[in-house]
């Protein structure tokens, strides 16, 4: 873990105190220095390199800073986002398959956490420590081991598809089927094609029918993976908490006769708020830079509906040498993922700073609308506030 | 991980003086990263090709360890014959460690090397066109070289090929009533034979949805990927259309499947698990079916030919790769011509299966593997995978839309996956 120290201790650091000597500066800056080196050396380094391969033209043999490397400006950039081909087209692919890929993966994660944390954190709980070991287990067992024992769970004829014919149920060929949830959902109620506006336009070389096709059964089955891998961590993130939500708070509500429905949204959710921006951040984070199930299960297939951006940069470098379009499409899926944790931090931030009544109906309905919710929410809880306060209608 | 805290303090003169040391070691670090990677000075031209005692590492993607065995005993029976040491190692990932080998100036003094990968690293000047020297360079199947020919140049030196036949299960066969007659000779009789050995939960014939499977029907068919002087994808021709309408055919009357609609994850299985009667597949399979399937007694034949009577399968094949910065040349061309005698490919056919790349073994391989003969014939009318340098999306592409073959149209197919080729084809010409 890499803290910036704060703006006081940093001064106190370069400018001693009468009573401090040099000795305790020193000694101070040894101690970081072994850390520091590890960050710049593996992480501000190759970041930096990675950066300038992307706006070069290094083929992949030597050292990026050799003599015959020089600066093409943002022809990489331009060839992933704007100019019409393969490359904008598997990009604008990839984009919208994460973006599924978080949309469940994140609020439903949150949420299972949050609820085990409750379920563990129970006075009165028998094998408390075995309960919570063993929701935990799945988030310390090698991301590799799992998407290997995934792959047979989930194939045509594997054990999910058995216990599913228990009930009925003739389940997917999971790993192999391309399409996607939401068109599969309409075309069992007679639509098939979408209308001619979003067939004929679109974004990133994706017609807008294409992007609203939802996470297809091959992804929905990394994203039960992801879940069940990840619910654990967040839940030991929610424990301590819970734990500092002082008993007298519940036993308030008990005594006002709260149901525990209503303790656990109107008391505990709301008390919890700043670990669940920490929990959210990390999940964003996380979620968009999916890649090792990908790569053990599907490498992208089928029809490229489990591609990820993280992936993608891998295959484009590696597998095709073209060094420059593959940083490039990290650097993009960094930009982006700054872009949703700015807006994550500035709804709940703006939800806070109004103090409307309506923060948790709001926070589910943000989390259901995706990322226009998030902008739409901030912005109408802004104008509210803004229309409440001092009376003028502000668009 | 790391914690965002708001910075609290604004003044810029604070700010710089706290980012001061760590800037500067980070400066001192990136001049010490670039000064230590510039390459060693290559030597004159004459003495460069005079081995040396420095030992030789060999990398390569093992197919198992029959194959890692075997090169094991190469290198020693080397080193006893020359005194030059090898360290033979196999890697896990072959692309992934020969691409950071080569950004940090020390790859490896010999390893595999496919066309594709040939593709992309000879533009670069990375590799070292050994080939054209070879005492026994005309002995080599000329459709292999042509796989690594590059700027009118032969780089590398083929180590083994592996074709594709057709394999078809004798149970199967004689149970439908069939005889060593009725082997397809043509796509009628292909069709016509698949129809037959479909019954209740067996289709007739099963290979993968992907262009390195179904291109043989292409070539069948009189077409082909690019056209003569490898400058233009020609995906779109009527020949090619015939053909996936051909095989489309077979798709709809169920007489031919995938494997992905069988639940199996590959062509094998599903001849082992007798969900199909014929599949399209290459000497690999004999290792896989002998070891999970021993009791499948299954026969090897030549792919049926086109309506114009043109025969046209696909070739997969390795060479000897060595790059350009080697600190023993001599010494590494010296090991690749040990490699490439018919005494040591005769022991790698025997160890690991594969077929030799020197066409003064095709009466060796046809008497001691009688039943293998139509894999090693089937080199004279073979051509190589598509390998074009950055193919990789456009290929998978192409694949994805293979597997839908039974409800699109062929033409489409064609044209989406030309459009994707033509424009790696086009970036590779332009040097992007």
């Amino acid at each position: 873990m890499f803290v910036v120290p704060q703006a006081q201790r940093g001064a106190r650091l370069l400018r001693p105190r009468p009573g401090e000597g040099w000795r305790d500066q020193l000694a101070g800056w040894l101690f970081c220095l072994p850390a520091l080196a590890l960050v710049v050396l593996f992480l501000v380094i190759p970041i930096g390199l990675a950066a300038w391969v992307s706006v070069s033209n290094w083929d992949g043999i030597g050292s990026p800073l050799a003599a015959g490397v020089h600066w093409i400006g943002f022809a990489n950039y331009k060839a992933t986002l704007t100019e019409p081909g393969l490359a904008q087209q598997l990009f604008g692919e990839s984009i919208r398959n994460t973006f599924y890929y978080v949309l469940f993966v994140v609020p439903i994660q949150t949420f299972l956490a949050l609820i085990l944390a409750v379920v563990v954190s129970r006075k009165g709980l028998v094998a408390r420590s075995f309960f919570r070991t063993a929701y935990y287990f799945p988030s310390i067992t090698s991301s590799v081991a799992i998407a290997v024992v995934f792959s047979f769970l989930f194939s045509g004829t594997g054990t999910i598809n058995a216990v599913l014919s228990f009930i009925g149920v003739h389940g997917p060929n999971w790993f192999t089927d391309p399409s996607g949830l939401i068109q599969d959902l309409l075309g069992a109620v007679g639509v098939r094609n979408g209308p001619a506006v979003l067939v004929n336009h679109g974004l990133l070389g994706i017609s807008w029918w294409q992007w609203l096709a939802g996470p297809s059964v091959a992804m929905s089955a990394l994203i039960m993976l992801a879940i069940w891998t990840t619910s654990g961590t967040y839940m030991l993130i929610f424990l301590p908490a819970l734990y500092n939500i002082s008993a007298e708070v519940e036993e308030a509500a008990q005594v006002d006769g709260a149901s525990s429905w209503r303790q656990f949204w109107k008391i505990t959710v709301p008390l919890v708020r700043p670990t669940m921006f920490l929990v959210l951040t990390l999940g964003l984070i996380g979620t968009w830079q999916v890649f090792d199930s990908i790569w053990i299960i599907t490498a992208g297939n089928p029809e490229g509906t489990t591609l990820s951006p993280a992936f993608l940069a891998y295959q484009t470098s590696f597998s095709d040498q073209q060094w420059g379009q593959g940083a490039a499409i990290a650097f993009l899926l960094f930009g982006l993922i700054i872009v949703v944790v700015l807006l994550a931090r500035w709804w709940l931030w703006s939800r806070e700073f109004t103090g409307g009544r309506r923060t948790l109906r709001g926070l589910r309905g943000a989390t259901l609308a995706g990322g226009v919710g998030v902008v739409g929410g901030a912005a109408a809880a802004r104008a509210r506030a803004a229309a409440g306060s001092d009376g003028d209608a502000r668009q | 991980m790391f914690m965002i805290k708001p910075v609290q303090d604004r003044r810029l003169g604070r700010l710089a003086r706290r980012l001061a040391i760590p800037t500067a070691a980070m400066a001192v670090v990136a001049v010490v990263a670039a000064c230590g990677s510039s390459p060693s000075s290559s030597n004159s031209a004459s003495s460069a090709l005079t081995p040396n005692k420095k030992p030789i590492t060999l990398l390569f993607g093992s197919s198992g360890t029959a194959e890692t065995a075997a090169d094991n005993a190469a290198g020693k029976a080397f080193t006893k014959q020359t005194g030059i040491k090898v360290n033979v190692v196999p890697s896990a990932n072959l692309t992934q460690q020969l691409a950071q080998d080569f950004a940090g100036n020390t790859p490896p003094n010999l390893f595999y090397l496919d066309p594709t990968s040939l593709q992309e690293y000879a533009p670069k000047g990375a590799l070292y066109p050994y080939a054209q020297n070879l005492p026994n360079i005309s002995d080599f199947y000329p459709s292999l070289k042509s796989a690594f020919t590059y700027g009118g140049k032969l780089y590398c030196a083929p180590k083994d090929s592996s074709t594709l036949s057709l394999y078809i299960n004798n149970a199967d066969w004689k149970a439908a009533g069939l005889t060593s007659a009725d082997y397809p000779q043509n796509w009628t009789q292909l069709a016509a034979v698949a129809k037959k050995l479909t019954t209740h939960g067996r289709v007739g014939l099963v290979t993968d949805p992907s262009e390195s499977r179904l291109d043989v029907f292409l070539y069948q068919a009189g077409g082909s990927v690019l056209n003569a002087s490898g400058t233009k994808v020609v995906l779109d021709s009527a020949a090619n259309v015939k053909a996936l309408t051909f095989v489309q055919s077979m798709l709809k009357a169920h007489i031919m499947d995938f494997p992905s609609q069988l639940s199996e994850s590959d062509e094998i299985p599903a001849l082992g698990e007798n969900k199909t009667a014929m599949i399209i597949s290459g000497p690999w399979m004999e290792g896989e079916m002998s070891l999970d399937y021993p009791k499948v007694s299954y026969s090897v034949h030549p792919l049926p030919a086109g309506p114009t009577g043109a025969k046209g399968t696909l070739v997969f094949t390795n060479c000897w790769g060595v790059p350009k910065i080697n600190d023993n040349l001599g010494g590494t061309i010296e090991f690749v011509k040990f490699l490439t005698t018919t005494a040591q490919q005769q022991r790698f056919t025997k160890a690991f299966g594969v077929l030799p790349s020197l066409q003064t073994l095709s009466s060796w391989f046809e008497s001691t593997f009688p039943l293998n003969a139509p894999e090693l014939e089937a080199n004279a009318y073979a051509h190589p995978d598509i390998n074009i340098a950055g193919d990789t999306n456009a290929l998978n592409s192409f694949n994805s839309a293979l597997a839908e073959l039974a409800t699109q149209s062929p033409g489409s197919i064609l044209s989406a996956a030309q459009t994707n080729l033509q424009a790696v084809v086009n970036q590779d010409k332009t040097g992007g």
